[in-house]
């Protein structure tokens, strides 16, 4: 999705908790309507950055904006932003109607409009049966929608999400990323998620920011972040990476034992500092005889196979390299080369899907 | 919960054993005060004529009224700044000393304690009243409400404050609409102690109830009339406010019963 103007600016946040820098410096943009990720490890500082967002932590350093004003120190209850909580946070004692229709009554709505109101947001979220129990007697995925159902009914101007999938089981996951887009492209609401699912994120958002140490390691589309890592932090936390350690050479990396492996975006590496060249699964082709013409190849003994319907992962045991190589065929390809575990092999992949990367 | 299998027979006896050593005393008391006699040594057929007497003392009429205004007035006192004081250490972080001088009011011996408000009443020169009984109960009851609403913070998830707030609610808005309905079973059942323990305290309130009988509480008079044998109105009044007191504790555990978890 395209971004036009910026509903919410963070221009560089600092948040300390003692010792502890839970966001160091943060500064982003999110974009009317966008579908944004925060990802990353436990302890990376996502959470306490969205936080900050909805108002429950104040910066130590830096500014928060919202179409262009400051509300940096705005309290939680006067931002119209809301946020989805990862416990879900339902009001035990009120039913799913007075959980939703919460929110409405402290803006001061007329009785009508909250009633129809609620009555709209019950329909879109599949509750209206639901709308008299108490959240006690629902299910994991029924509460989750109550949560989801009493944060937008008030219309905010961003939804912040946190790990909001993260209680449900995977099946019900799945489901839910799907709906979770569907609705908020209907809604046309920016929407905040925070989760440490890489899957997850690269499901539903426009856009990713990887964090790491309470900072933006990287921040872009799935396919910039996937496809064009800018660290190897970021290319190992983004799906699966070979990689193979050496020594930084112009135009590529020199392995013991393989030579001169050619790859790209070697920006800011010095000549022979200690490198690693990613390599998708999916990029590497295998060939049994000799390497194919204008790849680079290393050879290797096949593993083990892992079969996954409809494709096949092979571990290939490379000379000199750590790691066995994970090498990602289709299962006809897979069929067509009659691979079998002991076999000699040798993997090949073209230098632009070759990536050189440090830290 | 695993089902508890049927105690064997020595357990039950035990068990049998304990109600009736804690049981058969009051039992007694409450059969004598139907005795038409009222003497201790034979039954004479069943009577209500010592609790028809009773209402028509004029003595333990306003010793009832008397322990009533200070029981109804020290709860809602206690009830109030215990529940606030235990709202406001939950939030901290915990520590032991703190905890300690909160729970001493509940531990330190009722003589103590009567001796100390005593002087410190007499230290300000107030004149002795209810009023002065009231404030002394407060001092015991806030610690008990405290430590039962705390109970109950135990298991409160916060994130609804939170919640409340992100909707857009204020904090009196949150503690009005949100806390203090989720917690207030705790706080029924910290004020029905609190009320109980009032109801029939006697050496706190002896000694800080000063000169003269109009601030007599119903502990006190009854004191006052065994001092010439006990009377069969005292089995009778006894009997009373032993059920009360009972109805009172059976409520409070009935409002704070955690729900138990259903499967």
């Amino acid at each position: 999705m395209m971004r036009q103007d910026s509903v919410i600016e963070v221009d560089g946040v600092t948040r300390r908790f003692g010792s502890l820098t839970a966001v160091d410096g943060v500064s982003l943009e999110l974009g009317e309507g966008e579908f944004f990720a925060l990802l990353g490890p436990s302890g990376c500082g996502k959470t306490t950055l969205l936080r900050l967002i909805a108002g429950f932590e104040i910066p130590d350093a830096g500014r928060i904006l919202l179409d262009g004003n400051d509300i940096t120190r705005l309290r939680p209850n006067r931002r119209p932003v809301n946020l989805m909580f990862q416990s879900y946070a339902l009001f035990p004692h009120m039913t799913v109607r007075a959980n939703i229709a919460y929110g409405l009554e402290m803006e001061k709505r007329p009785k009508d409009e909250i009633r129809s109101r609620v009555a709209d947001i019950l329909a879109m979220t599949e509750l209206t049966a639901l709308a008299d129990r108490k959240p006690d007697k629902l299910s994991g995925g029924q509460r989750q929608r109550v949560a989801l159902a009493r944060a937008l009914v008030k219309r905010p101007r961003v939804l912040l999400l946190d790990e909001p999938l993260g209680a449900l089981d995977k099946k019900l996951r799945e489901q839910m990323q799907l709906e979770l887009k569907k609705l908020q492209h209907e809604l046309g609401i920016t929407f905040v998620v925070v989760t440490h699912d890489q899957d997850e994120a690269l499901v539903m958002a426009d856009r990713i920011a990887l964090m790491k140490d309470g900072v933006i390691a990287q921040a872009g589309s799935p396919r910039e972040l996937y496809e064009n890592p800018a660290s190897r932090f970021v290319a190992g936390f983004i799906g699966v990476t070979n990689f193979f350690e050496g020594r930084a050479a112009d135009g590529g990396v020199i392995v013991d034992g393989h030579g001169l492996l050619q790859g790209t975006g070697a920006t800011g590496i010095a000549a022979g500092e200690r490198v690693a060249l990613a390599v998708r699964p999916e990029r590497i082709a295998l060939s049994r005889e000799a390497g194919l013409a204008g790849h680079n190849a290393v050879a290797g003994d096949i593993a083990d196979l892992a079969y996954h319907g409809q494709d096949v992962n092979l571990l290939v045991r490379v000379d000199g390299v750590d790691r066995p190589v994970m090498v990602r065929l289709t299962a006809a390809e897979e069929e067509q080369g009659n691979f079998q575990p002991g076999q000699r092999v040798w993997c090949n992949w073209r230098p632009e899907h070759g990536r050189v990367l440090k830290d | 919960m695993p089902r508890a299998r049927s105690a064997p027979v020595a357990l039950n006896l035990h068990l049998g054993l304990v109600y009736a050593f804690l049981y058969g005393p009051v039992a007694v008391l409450m059969v004598l005060s139907f005795n038409r006699a009222g003497m201790p040594t034979a039954w004479t057929g069943f009577s209500l004529d010592w609790y028809v007497r009773l209402a028509n003392s004029p003595a333990i009429i306003s010793s009832t009224v008397n322990t009533l205004i200070v029981a109804v007035c020290s709860t809602l006192i206690a009830t109030a700044l215990g529940t606030l004081l235990a709202l406001g250490v939950e939030k901290r972080r915990t520590s032991s000393a703190l905890d300690a001088l909160l729970f001493a009011p509940m531990i330190i011996p009722d003589i103590v304690l009567a001796i100390a408000l005593l002087s410190f009443f007499t230290l300000l020169e107030l004149t002795l009243g209810l009023y002065s009984i009231i404030l002394s109960h407060v001092v015991f009851n806030i610690a008990f409400v405290c430590a039962v609403v705390r109970t109950r913070l135990k298991q409160f998830d916060y994130s609804i404050v939170e919640a409340s707030s992100d909707l857009g609610a204020s904090d009196f808005t949150t503690f009005r609409r949100i806390t203090l309905p989720v917690i207030f079973p705790g706080v029924l059942a910290g004020a029905l102690l609190a009320f109980t323990l009032s109801v029939d305290e006697f050496i706190i309130a002896y000694f800080t109830s000063g000169a003269g009988s109009s601030s007599t509480t119903l502990p006190m008079r009854i004191y006052s009339m065994i001092r010439f044998g006990v009377t069969p109105e005292i089995n009778a009044m006894a009997t009373i406010v032993m059920l009360f007191s009972f109805v009172l504790v059976f409520l409070s555990q009935r409002a704070n019963r955690v729900p138990s978890v259903h499967q």
